[in-house]
């Protein structure tokens, strides 16, 4: 590996971004999957590095599943997306942030397609006025959150309470860094770092102590891929390519996972029960797995957030041998109580994949 | 007076021009700005079809050159033209007068670390065709370890949409099965893989090298591009291709991966070239002024081009174009 040849690679696909006055969109699935974490986003950004991320409660989903699902056609996502654009414009913002990987690849495949095809841009204008009666603004900047939180990483590790080092070795914590296919596959210029090598996570990883590993299926799609899995006779091509990418990183004996998308550290956290069960084989040690966390997870984890306070619990791989190589405080006896102290209920222990 | 033609390149198809120039009785200078002749061609080891040693092409040309003047580390700053020709001022502060240029300005090679999903650059194991043929010249490059398994990349910046080059670099099948071979003599047990698009061996003896190299020296071409470099612990590359015949992808371990890189323009004579009025092609390259009887002409009376810079483009055919176009600047000079 020559470093240097990646160096100029991340140099050369670098992105312009504002720091701070940003409209914040939601993603519709990863606050079912992760609820911890764009909570932790917004508290991380508003109240830890006192900038301004506006929500507006009239937001809703991008389309994206339904648009790359071919449930519904481009027209009808892109006037979904237009009408997010209203209410940024509405919310006096012009810098427009998503939470989603899969928002931000449609976000962006808009944008080059109204810049390509301005006629069509004229179209979805009007056919938002006809069913909203909205007039949109096209934001001055676009980023996915991921974008703020890698701009952000030096002041993160500032505040570091917890850097992604094994306190008992002292050793850096090897770290698999994943990226949404969205991200940057389909416009590299428009991800930190390009397509095939991005930086936005290896930054992250490295402004916070950890090492990153790259592994020969590095690239590959986590086993989301959409029709890979909401079409039920594909499921197991989905398990398979996950099963491809732990076959491939395990000689490397990974600490953790980060991951930038809503579906990736979903399909890498649940295939792993789901390989466990079928095969008996567990990617981590001592019976346990490989735990595959969001960025804004662990950028909560080095902050000193409490884990259960960033939804660690939603995890099907166990956080606690991480949070011990970690030398993270966490009380057991919290992690299945909700806000205010309410149980959440115990769920069932895998036969093959340690939970605790 | 002397009739001065300004030759700008001192590769093979500048050489050649000279040559035949001479011989017609006019005076060609030859503008180079490396400091050597012999353009691409000095640092190939053999050439395809037959495996002739580039050197036995190149020493001749030299020497049919002894006698004509050549500025080496030289270029041509600014070149103005009227009714008594071209007065080029050079990089060393002299100034030529002559009555007709010579655009034998060749090809800029493909950096290969822009298809970075090949990861030159970033893969120690990953090499350039030119770099193998050095190691051909030299056996040396510490990078080539009696490898056991080993990979071509043919179309490196060619026929690629993504890079913006359409078109095909013509030389690199050829070229690819030459090294194959080459590299089988050297480490006969070694497994070679060639990936292609196209094999498209359109020259004399290309088809039988085509067929000796899978014949005689067991290499595997198989039809399909690699879309995927990635390194192991080991360190060596796994690489992801599809094989469209059998129709299914396909991933291979190697110890080492060559990319065919193709030819694009040579930008640096892009403001002289502006100068003198003459436009691109669509492919980036130099536009002559029709592909059939005015391949060595250009827009611009007196401005004529020979070799790769109107295109890829095989030796003997940078040769040809290189003889034709002294009879061309011949007919020229005498018929004003």
């Amino acid at each position: 590996m020559i470093i240097e040849g990646k160096q100029k690679i991340w140099a050369d696909y670098q992105k312009d971004i504002p720091d701070d006055h940003y409209f914040y969109v939601r993603s519709c699935i990863r606050q079912a999957f992760w609820p911890g974490s764009e909570v932790t986003f917004l508290d991380i950004t508003r109240n830890k590095l006192g900038k301004d991320f506006y929500e507006n409660p009239y937001h809703t989903t991008c389309g994206g599943i339904a648009y790359h699902s071919d449930t519904i056609p481009q027209e009808t996502a892109m006037t979904i997306i237009a009408r997010q654009f209203a209410l940024m414009k509405e919310s006096g913002y012009e810098n427009y942030v998503c939470s989603c990987i899969t928002s931000f690849g449609c976000y962006t495949e808009t944008l080059e397609t109204w810049h390509e095809y301005p006629e069509l841009e004229a179209k979805i204008r009007q056919y938002l006025w006809d069913s909203c009666k909205k007039e949109f603004a096209k934001p001055k900047y676009l980023a996915h959150a991921s974008d703020l939180i890698y701009k952000f990483r030096f002041d993160i590790a500032k505040q570091m309470k917890f850097p992604l080092v094994n306190v008992k070795t002292g050793k850096p914590l090897k770290c698999v860094e994943h990226i949404g296919c969205h991200y940057s596959k389909m416009f590299p210029s428009k991800g930190f770092g390009g397509a095939e090598y991005p930086h936005v996570l290896v930054g992250m990883i490295e402004a916070w102590g950890g090492e990153v590993i790259d592994y020969p299926e590095r690239r590959h799609c986590c086993g989301f891929g959409f029709r890979q899995y909401f079409v039920q006779a594909n499921r197991g091509y989905s398990e398979s390519n996950t099963y491809k990418k732990f076959e491939s990183m395990e000689p490397y004996e990974p600490d953790l996972i980060i991951t930038n998308c809503p579906g990736c550290p979903y399909f890498l956290d649940r295939w792993q029960y789901v390989i466990a069960e079928q095969t008996g084989k567990t990617y981590g040690k001592n019976g346990y797995g490989i735990p595959a966390l969001t960025y804004e997870e662990v950028a909560g984890l080095v902050m000193g957030y409490d884990p259960w306070d960033l939804g660690l619990q939603m995890h099907q791989v166990a956080i606690e041998p991480l949070l011990e190589k970690m030398g993270i405080p966490y009380d057991p006896k919290k992690k299945y109580q909700g806000v205010n102290g309410k149980d959440l209920g115990q769920p069932m222990c895998p036969s093959c994949i340690k939970s605790v | 007076m002397k009739e001065n033609i300004l030759i700008i390149g001192g590769g093979a198809a500048g050489m050649e021009a000279a040559t035949q120039l001479k011989k017609l009785g006019l005076t060609p200078i030859i503008i180079e700005k490396s400091d050597a002749l012999g353009g691409h061609i000095a640092q190939w080891d053999r050439l395809f079809p037959a495996f002739h040693p580039a050197k036995d092409v190149v020493a001749p040309m030299l020497e049919s050159v002894k006698g004509i003047d050549v500025l080496l580390n030289t270029e041509v700053n600014d070149i103005q033209c009227d009714a008594d020709g071209f007065k080029a001022v050079l990089t060393n502060g002299k100034t030529i007068d002559a009555k007709a240029v010579v655009l034998a300005t060749g090809f800029d090679l493909f950096k290969a670390e822009r298809k970075q999903e090949y990861g030159y650059g970033i893969y120690n194991n990953v090499i350039t065709s030119l770099e193998l043929e050095k190691f051909f010249r030299t056996g040396k490059d510490e990078r080539i370890n009696n490898p056991k398994k080993i990979g071509f990349v043919h179309c490196v910046g060619a026929r690629d949409v993504k890079v913006g080059n359409t078109y095909c670099s013509k030389v690199c099948c050829t070229t690819a099965l030459k090294q194959a071979c080459e590299m089988k003599e050297v480490f006969p047990n070694a497994e070679v893989y060639t990936f292609y698009m196209d094999l498209r061996m359109f020259g004399p003896g290309y088809e039988d090298l085509y067929l000796k190299t899978q014949r005689d020296f067991d290499v595997k071409c198989i039809r399909g591009r690699v879309c995927e470099v990635s390194e192991n612990m080991d360190g060596r590359l796994v690489i992801k291709a599809e094989d469209t015949l059998f129709g299914k992808p396909l991933k291979m371990t190697l110890d080492l991966l060559v990319l065919m890189c193709s030819m694009e323009k040579n930008k640096s004579i892009d403001k002289i070239q502006q100068q003198l009025g003459v436009a691109n092609n669509s492919d980036g390259f130099m536009q002559n002024r029709d592909m059939y009887l005015g391949m060595n002409g250009t827009a611009k009376d007196g401005v004529f081009v020979a070799g790769t810079c109107t295109a890829p483009k095989s030796l003997p055919d940078t040769i040809a174009e290189a003889r034709s176009v002294a009879v061309e600047v011949f007919n020229y000079i005498n018929n004003k």
